[in-house]
């Protein structure tokens, strides 16, 4: 094998053209838009573990995110350091991610979205209605954001990298993830649970472990999301918020590591960018999301390989090169 | 990239204009600075979109009336939708303040937006007039960028207080409203000024902002003299409906605040808005020069009868004209800006005369309004103005600051019944 497949080349191209970004860019709006794609990236792959590994397709984990968000936004209100507010919150949000797995995995499929839904709307509605302690729908406002070994993470280019390094960490980890064998058991309980359980796996524990990791990423995507707008409010924790995700991860490509960074860049561009020039952008959101569902089923991500390879086959049957018969798999 | 080379361009074209000034053509100088840029947060989708498009029109149709040029700036207009949530107008703001640089910022709409962004504002430095009523922008939490000249949540619900006491010499009333910020400061307004003057709220409802039906709550209201509504949106419309569907209107008189009684609303109301009775700082039977002008312009344009988002636009844009004559040849600069805003006095606006205190609130006329059914449809017509109100209504502004803010059981109420 040599030093450098096409592959690793991408790689590197990728990282090299996130890491100078803010250089080319140059207005800090653009920059802004990038840290909003990278955190939702983040939130799209933690959601990615149970619907696209799992099977599990979640309609709550905006409330996963939204219990991060809020605990440490009150913490920090109550007069506490970034430090130890966010460790709480990750703690609190991977208690959370285990109530929530232990109810949710009562169920699989239809059932299991249905209680997802139902726990997202109670952690939307205790956080609407508890206003003694969220302050209701006025929300609750973080000062600042954190300087982590002395930088300031106030401008848009220094949150930007900061939102990079921890992007680069959850595609690093998920990577790795996936490859285990424990991803590899996680992929058995979506594909065949019976036999799993036959071959003495504890199917239930797969999932409730892999909700924990959803939970986790979806927890550190709420922290960055608090950080960026410096303000939370139970609009985080609806259900559009949840299905926005969702559509991140379906329209991107389900259990790949490229789509739901794509889906991710897709949503905030249309919502944020596009917004700009076009009044009905949500009627624009809405069509692509149908191309993508009539042409790529399968996600932006997987269709569009499998459109290059098409088309790529059949330019070289042109020049009378024999396809082999069987693709190899992805 | 276009940027630069209109940037260049202008540089170009303002060396051309120095020059040609030195050989005696006495331009004003204003005239060839770059264009003053408003930015307009609004919202064009979702269940709050109707008022989000009425405002547009508001500052649409201010700015043709002028000719796109304010105080001899050329004006330049960038609207931004957002969507109705706090994340997209904290967004949208940075947009307006990071990429298009505007100098002033007109909106939001909603309170959860304005309170999500107050802060952005302050550190960036851009002045804003809000529409959005959220009381501590203009009072705890005072913002010196920010001014206000549609009103407070409860500015006008003080003023319904002190009239359904000593006017309407009603004794035992009952509220109701949306369960969010708007809502509870709206109704927290009317009980306090209203239990001060000797009458008692003996129950208060709150339904969620997107209810279906409201016969169950309609159906708790019984023995009492009056009944306070505050709804927002699209809500009225729905509720007195059902009100006087249930017959309770032909029993209990009902009172409305501005955003239930809005003068856009009428044309989806009949026979059922007859007799209500509304607060409002804005009534497009308003008698000033300025209003004539804009109602029948309105009607001409767009065909409707504006409301206060419409006015409330309107009347920032007139705001920002005042602003860049104050400020003259430092408009430019965000904060001297803002500074002149508060300063901005004006007698003839639709809905008269504006002035703003030291926090930035407005100080002006608030409406008490009957609907009457006038050619079979409801008109809303001025039956006692009270002049100069303040958003401390008669209160110590000190003492009003000590408390806090209005809340869902702020200021208690006492006199509940079950």
């Amino acid at each position: 094998m040599s030093f450098l497949t096409p592959q690793r080349a991408a790689i590197a191209a990728a990282l090299l053209l996130l890491v100078t970004l803010p250089i080319w860019v140059g207005n800090p709006y653009y920059i802004n838009v990038a840290s909003q794609i990278l955190f939702f990236a983040v939130f799209a792959l933690g959601l990615n573990v149970i619907v696209g590994y799992g099977g599990l397709v979640s309609l709550g984990h905006a409330g996963l995110a939204a219990i991060a968000g809020y605990t440490a936004a009150l913490m920090l209100a109550a007069g506490h350091g970034h430090f130890i507010s966010d460790f709480a919150a990750i703690l609190v949000t991977l208690a959370a991610s285990a109530v929530f797995a232990v109810l949710s995995l009562r169920g699989t499929g239809i059932g299991f979205l249905m209680i997802t839904l139902a726990i997202g709307q109670i952690i939307w509605g205790i956080l609407y209605r508890w206003s003694s302690l969220t302050n209701g729908d006025n929300g609750v406002n973080v000062s600042g954001r954190p300087a982590p070994f002395g930088i300031s993470l106030a401008s848009a280019d220094s949150f930007y990298y900061a939102t990079l390094l921890v992007f680069l960490a959850a595609v690093a980890t998920m990577a790795v993830f996936f490859r285990s064998p424990f991803g590899a058991s996680l992929r058995g309980t979506r594909d065949q649970a019976r036999r799993m359980t036959a071959l003495g796996y504890n199917v239930w524990l797969i999932r409730f472990l892999a909700i924990l990791i959803s939970g986790f990423w979806s927890g550190v995507a709420g922290l960055l999301f608090i950080y960026y707008n410096q303000f939370i409010s139970p609009q985080v924790a609806t259900l559009t918020a949840s299905a926005e995700v969702l559509l991140m991860v379906i329209s991107g490509g389900t259990a790949t590591l490229l789509g739901p960074i794509a889906g991710a860049a897709i949503v905030v561009i249309m919502k944020n960018v596009v917004s700009a020039y076009i009044v009905r952008w949500n009627l624009v959101l809405g069509v692509i999301f149908v191309l993508i569902i009539t042409f790529m089923p399968e996600g932006l991500v997987p269709g569009s390989v499998r459109l290059w390879r098409t088309a790529w086959r059949k330019l070289s049957r042109r020049d009378g090169v024999i396809p082999a018969k069987t693709e190899p798999t992805p | 990239m276009s940027r630069k080379v209109t940037r260049r361009k202008f540089m170009a074209g303002t060396a051309a204009g120095a020059a040609l000034a030195t050989l005696k053509f006495p331009t004003p100088a204003i005239a060839q600075a770059a264009p003053f840029k408003i930015g307009l947060l609004t919202i064009k989708t979702g269940p709050l979109a109707q008022g989000g498009i009425q405002m547009e029109q508001g500052i649409g149709l201010f700015l043709k009336h002028k000719n796109n040029t304010l105080s001899g700036r050329k004006i330049e207009f960038i609207s931004a939708d957002t969507g109705g949530n706090p994340a997209g107008a904290k967004t949208k703001t940075q947009e307006l303040v990071e990429r298009d640089k505007v100098n002033v910022i007109l909106g939001p709409l909603a309170a959860f937006e304005l309170l999500a962004i107050t802060d952005y504002v302050r550190d960036n430095k851009t002045p804003l007039i809000s529409l959005a009523a959220a009381e501590d922008v203009t009072q705890r939490k005072a913002n010196p960028f920010i001014i206000r000249p549609s009103a407070t949540s409860a500015q006008c619900c003080h003023v319904m207080g002190d009239y359904a006491a000593k006017e309407l010499k009603y004794k035992r009333a009952m509220t109701i409203s949306e369960d969010f910020a708007f809502g509870y400061e709206q109704m927290s307004g009317f009980q306090r000024v209203f239990e001060d003057n000797g009458g008692k709220v003996v129950k208060k409802l709150w339904p969620p902002l997107v209810t279906p039906d409201y016969t169950p709550y309609i159906a708790q209201i019984q023995n009492v003299d009056c009944v306070f509504n505050g709804f927002a949106g699209s809500n009225p419309v729905k509720f007195m409906r059902a009100y006087a569907d249930l017959g309770v209107k032909a029993k209990i008189p009902l009172l409305a605040g501005w955003t239930a009684m809005d003068d856009a609303l009428l044309r989806s109301l009949g026979d059922e808005a007859a007799g209500t009775i509304s607060v409002a700082w804005y009534s497009a039977d308003g008698k000033t020069e300025s209003n004539q002008r804009f109602v029948a312009d309105m009607q001409k344009d767009y065909g409707v009868l504006p409301g206060g988002y419409t006015a409330g636009m309107y009347i920032a844009g007139q705001c920002v004209e005042a602003g860049i004559q104050l400020a003259g040849s430092k408009a430019d600069d965000r904060t001297a800006f803002a500074e002149a805003l508060h300063k901005v006095s004006l007698t003839d606006t639709p809905r008269g005369p504006v002035k703003f205190d030291h926090f930035g609130n407005v100080i002006g006329d608030v409406f008490v309004r009957k609907c009457e059914m006038k050619a079979g449809k409801p008109v809303n017509t001025v039956i006692k103005t009270y002049p100069g109100v303040s958003q401390f209504w008669t209160y110590d502004e000190k003492a009003f600051l000590a408390n806090p803010v209005y809340a869902r059981d702020y200021p208690p109420a006492k006199n509940l019944e079950h």
